[in-house]
């Protein structure tokens, strides 16, 4: 029985995808990350995020995440799902969702699967704002 | 032999390319090939870093390249 889900796609997320694929009878709690574009950073007014991705890379990536979540905690189901393309303000680029039979394992794993997420998924944004563009996390 | 040179993010802006075919010696490593691109596309010192990931997985320095190798340039990534 497969307890992952991954997806990455320039459509939509949906909450609600999410949410059904990790609720299960046995669990008691959910728990959701749900990433949201700010419209601003140091002060300075972002108008929207441009997410690209090496595609093949970041789906095993994720579901890595995915699969080491489900050995490390004691959780039943995680959706990874995360948006590629142009999002606005407001928009969602990452939804995590968990489910477990107490909430501790859900809320730990929903942390580390986000928190490793930043740091190994090759998935890069470029913030927009009304005077230029600038690659997140890099200093030419 | 030949490898595959995939570029991603900001690296794509400071070598002008997303992807190039790039003749090396054989039993290259990862870190020579970093060195190799770095004096290719001089543009790539102005990052701190950047990762190497050779058929789809994050590669060691100390890795040796094989012909036909696909080769990703990853710079600092910030999904989420």
């Amino acid at each position: 029985m497969n307890n992952t889900s991954v997806l990455l796609t320039d459509k939509k997320l949906n909450l609600q995808d999410c949410y059904n694929f990790v609720q299960d009878p046995s669990c008691g709690g959910i728990t959701l990350f749900v990433g949201t574009v700010r419209n601003a950073t140091q002060n300075k007014s972002v108008t929207l995020l441009d997410f690209s991705s090496y595609e093949p890379m970041a789906i095993k990536e994720i579901q890595k995440i995915a699969n080491t979540a489900l050995k490390k905690f004691s959780i039943t189901k995680i959706a990874i799902h995360h948006a590629v393309g142009e999002l606005q303000i407001g928009d969602i680029p990452v939804i995590i969702a968990v489910s477990s039979a107490h909430r501790n394992a859900a809320f730990e794993a929903c942390q580390y699967a986000i928190d490793t997420l930043k740091e190994t998924v090759p998935i890069w944004k470029k913030e927009h704002f009304d005077d230029g563009e600038v690659w997140v996390n890099s200093h030419p | 032999m030949e490898v595959k040179i995939l570029f991603f993010g900001i690296t794509t802006d400071l070598t002008g390319t997303s992807a190039v075919s790039l003749n090396i010696e054989e039993e290259t490593t990862v870190k020579q090939l970093k060195n190799k691109l770095i004096s290719t596309f001089n543009n790539l010192k102005n990052i701190h870093q950047f990762a190497i990931a050779v058929n789809e997985t994050y590669a060691e320095d100390d890795l040796v390249l094989k012909n036909n190798d696909t080769i990703a340039v990853l710079p600092p990534v910030s999904g989420g």
